[in-house]
């Protein structure tokens, strides 16, 4: 929390990232980039997530990244934990996250 | 299944494993060289599965020392390790520790420093397999305590430091998701979800580098590809099917793990149908699935029609091409290309030879033998009625008849070999028996007789050849002595010659004592003394019951009883023997055999009314008696053949014909190996297929008759026995040639 925390605190997801909502969450990913590279995603409301979802967040990372930000991920809920650990993507976020028991 | 309840699988199936490599291993040295990959393939998958499933439970002891075990053993199993006898004891005490290793974890135990040495030590001496320099390999045994660094070789030693699960027992899948399938409504992560109820997702790796930046993405395209590694005992087709909805726009490639190589190949190997194309084969076997054949098949298709168009009409082999896609081990296809040349051979084998019931065929060629007579009795009406047309047909049937019969002959033909072969044997054993060395040389085996005569030459011949051993074959200080080689030599010979078969029986022994022989026969009454026999008939007394020279009896063989029932074999074949000998460099033994004890070619001849048949194989030339031979009664046995002195018989005589005369004699000359002779006869018939009939018991000690027959107008005929005549004749001659010089 010492550093890189954007002004704008971190952006609120709840509910569904899924394909269904992916075009209207990358308008505000989009939105928040235009501000600051860097980034912080709240995901402790996130009650489903997809494909289309994960690759959306990658794609926030990688677009972070290359502009000298970084995107962090906090709070992870556990339907967001469940796919991120059976994609084993959750090195490739790097956030700190709580290891599931199983 | 819990955990434990799989464990306890383990242990249990481990001891059987354990036990049945033990088996194989005690079974490795009785086995030939190429007998034994069936018996290595099942230690090393007995290994292998261990190891496997050890490494499934986290076994690490246990996988790191079955590994080392299973690289040798793989080595073995390629043919660049040869399994001797310390290696098979080698691999017993790896059994055991593997065992011991199992019992420990099954106790719960700890390893005890004793088993962590022994252990040390057995890798040690494992990796001295492993190091491609042997030289370098024969220290390690010793320094037992320091093994850990001794399999630095061996890349596969890698794979258990990665985790508990080898690499190398699951399925990989890579799997290229198609921009559509998040529209489609499909979800991969679903789709792993489903495959995780099949097996266990051992791993997946996520690549995203189709991924473009948020600005350029399209969140309802998918831009992942994915690696699994996947634990499953499902097949192919059932992994396949989980990615059922996605697969038409998906690049997905699904490889099973290394140790279902072994089982593909098996399966390779068990396919029980034929003719199966290699996809065929693949897909049968689990390894390919029908869609990706299908797939294969059409980029084949579209590959070989853009060919053709570039001029370049190479086209790809299936097997190379689903190798090079990585849907397939090289291994597997190499079985089914094996296998598929098996089938080729054994099919080309089937179209080769059919096994058919002896007795069908001896119905087939005495139903032929009725045939061969009904044809004569057509002929003979054909030529009654005197219409050309039914002539023609007659004759047109004559010749089908022959044709008929000489191919249902043929098929009772078969090799010598066979028979030949068995006297490997034989020498082995007699020779054994007498302490001597000897080599049996084997030539003409694929030359073909009769398959009653080759069941009845057998005995003969075992006795000839045990004779040449025993009284041919001298022991090895005389050969010595005589400057031979100490390895004594026995050949077995066969080949054709005018319708005959010689069997030849050659020793480089001692060869026949002529002198003693005949001092014997004098001493026998066997012959007048003060008569000059020739060689060969000299020999030929050796054939006579109850003859032996007193110095070569022995208890395997003694020319006395023996050759006499050898020749009384021969001869009831309606065949002949001769000896050839030199005192001192050998002697040959050579069986003269009639092709066929069914049906011959004969030459009808008459005799009063009486009608006779002599075998043409035997039948040189027709002459008309010269004069001064008509009425020359009794008291000559010879007429002149163009200056050659032959000797004659009359068979009116011979036979006791009565009945007229006809107006002139003719002579038939036959000739039995190297004798000739003649017949005179009243009148030539010309040729005539014979169906030899046997003569029944009555008649079958009759001397110069061999045989009947039924001639086509239902007559009987009798056919002649020519060797007994020939011999008849020549002893005859000697006995009034020497009647005569004792009258002298």
């Amino acid at each position: 929390m010492t550093h890189g925390i954007p002004e704008a605190g971190p952006l609120q997801l709840s509910g569904e990232v899924n394909i269904f909502t992916a075009a209207a969450i990358r308008e505000q990913l989009l939105a928040r980039l235009e501000t600051s590279p860097r980034l912080e995603i709240d995901l402790a409301e996130v009650s489903e997530i997809d494909t289309a979802g994960l690759q959306l967040l990658l794609a926030a990372k990688l677009t972070c990244q290359s502009k000298g930000g970084d995107l962090t991920l906090v709070h992870h809920s556990a339907p967001v934990l469940d796919v991120m650990d059976l994609c084993n993507l959750t090195h490739v976020f790097g956030d700190p996250v709580v290891i599931s028991s199983n | 299944m819990s955990m434990e309840e799989a464990l306890q699988t383990f242990f249990a199936e481990s001891h059987e494993l354990l036990q049945e490599m033990e088996d194989r291993l005690l079974a490795i040295p009785a086995l030939a060289e190429e007998d034994r990959s069936e018996t290595i393939n099942a230690i090393f998958r007995a290994a292998h599965t261990i190891k496997g499933s050890a490494g499934l439970f986290g076994l690490d002891g246990i996988v790191e020392f079955t590994h080392v075990l299973e690289s040798v053993l793989d080595k073995v199993r390629a043919g660049q390790l040869m399994m001797d006898a310390d290696m098979v004891s080698l691999f017993l005490d790896c059994k055991d520790h593997v065992a011991r290793l199992v019992e420990l974890q099954e106790s719960g135990a700890t390893l005890s420093t004793d088993d962590q040495g022994k252990g040390n030590e057995l890798v040690a001496r494992l990796s001295v397999y492993l190091t491609d320099t042997p030289q370098a390999a024969v220290a390690p045994a010793g320094e037992a305590s320091h093994p850990a660094p001794a399999h630095p070789t061996d890349s596969l030693a890698l794979e258990s430091l990665g985790g508990n699960v080898l690499d190398n027992d699951n399925w990989h899948i890579s799997i290229e998701f198609g921009t559509d399938v998040l529209r489609n409504g499909m979800d991969p992560l679903s789709i792993f979800r489903y495959l995780g109820t099949m097996g266990h997702i051992v791993r997946v790796v996520s690549f995203f580098d189709r991924l473009p930046a948020l600005s350029e993405l399209d969140p309802e395209s998918c831009y992942m590809s994915y690696v699994l590694n996947f634990h499953s005992e499902a097949d192919k087709a059932t992994i396949e099917s989980a990615f059922e909805f996605v697969q038409e726009d998906c690049k997905i490639n699904i490889l099973p793990p290394h140790s279902r190589v072994a089982d593909f190949v098996e399966a390779i190997k068990n396919l029980k149908q034929d003719d199966l194309r290699i996809g065929e084969m693949l897909v049968k076997s689990g390894t390919l699935t029908q869609r990706e054949l299908d797939a294969v098949l059409a980029y084949q298709t579209a590959q070989e029609q853009g060919d053709s168009a570039s001029q370049d009409p190479h086209k790809r082999p299936l097997g190379e091409m689903v190798v090079q896609a990585g849907i397939v081990q090289p291994e597997v296809v190499e079985a089914a290309l094996h296998k598929q040349i098996q089938q080729k051979k054994a099919k080309s084998r089937q179209q080769q030879s059919i096994r058919v019931d002896a007795e069908k065929l001896d119905t087939l060629i005495n139903l032929i033998g009725e045939l061969v007579i009904a044809g004569a009795g057509v002929n003979i009406v054909a030529h009654r009625s005197g219409q050309t047309d039914m002539l023609e047909a007659a004759s047109t049937l004559s010749r089908l008849v022959e044709e008929v019969r000489d191919s249902a002959l043929n098929l009772r033909m078969v090799q010598i070999g066979e028979t030949f072969n068995r006297f490997q044997r034989v020498v082995h054993d007699v020779a054994k028996d007498l302490g001597k060395e000897i080599e049996l040389e084997i030539t003409g085996g694929d030359t073909e007789l009769d398959k009653t005569v080759v069941e009845k030459i057998g005995d003969p011949l075992t006795h000839l050849v045990r004779n040449s051993i025993d009284h041919g074959i001298e022991p090895a200080d005389i050969r010595a002595a005589r400057g031979k080689p100490a390895q004594g030599k026995v050949r077995l010979n066969a080949y054709h010659d005018s319708g005959s078969i010689i069997i030849e029986v050659q020793d480089d022994g001692g060869g026949l004592n002529r002198d003693k022989i005949l001092a014997k026969a004098i001493e026998k009454g066997l012959v007048e003394p003060g008569i000059d026999l020739p060689d060969s008939e000299v020999y030929q007394l050796i054939f006579e019951a109850g003859f032996s020279t007193a110095d070569k009896v022995s208890n395997i063989s003694g020319r006395g009883v023996g050759m006499d029932v050898v020749r009384r074999n021969i001869e009831a074949l309606r065949g002949n023997i001769e000896i050839d000998s030199q005192y001192m460099a050998g002697t040959t033994i050579r069986i003269r055999l009639p092709l066929t004890l069914a049906i011959i070619d004969g030459f009808q001849v008459k005799v009063g009314n009486a009608h006779y048949v002599i075998p043409l194989d035997m039948v040189i030339e027709c002459v008309d008696l010269p004069e001064e031979n008509i009425n020359d009664g009794h008291d000559s046995n010879y007429f002149s053949l163009r200056g050659e002195v032959l000797p004659y018989m009359r068979l009116r005589e011979s036979f006791e014909v009565t009945g007229e005369t006809g107006k002139r004699e003719s002579v038939v000359i036959v000739k039995y190996g190297n004798t000739r002779a003649g017949l005179v006869v009243d009148a030539l018939l010309g040729e005539f297929q014979t169906v030899i009939k046997p003569l029944g018991k009555l008649f079958e000690r009759l001397r110069g008759i061999g045989g009947s027959t039924i001639l086509g107008t239902g007559e009987v005929a009798l056919i002649l026995d020519i060797p007994g005549l020939v011999q008849q004749m020549i002893r005859k001659s000697h006995h009034e040639t020497s009647r005569a010089s004792v009258k002298e």
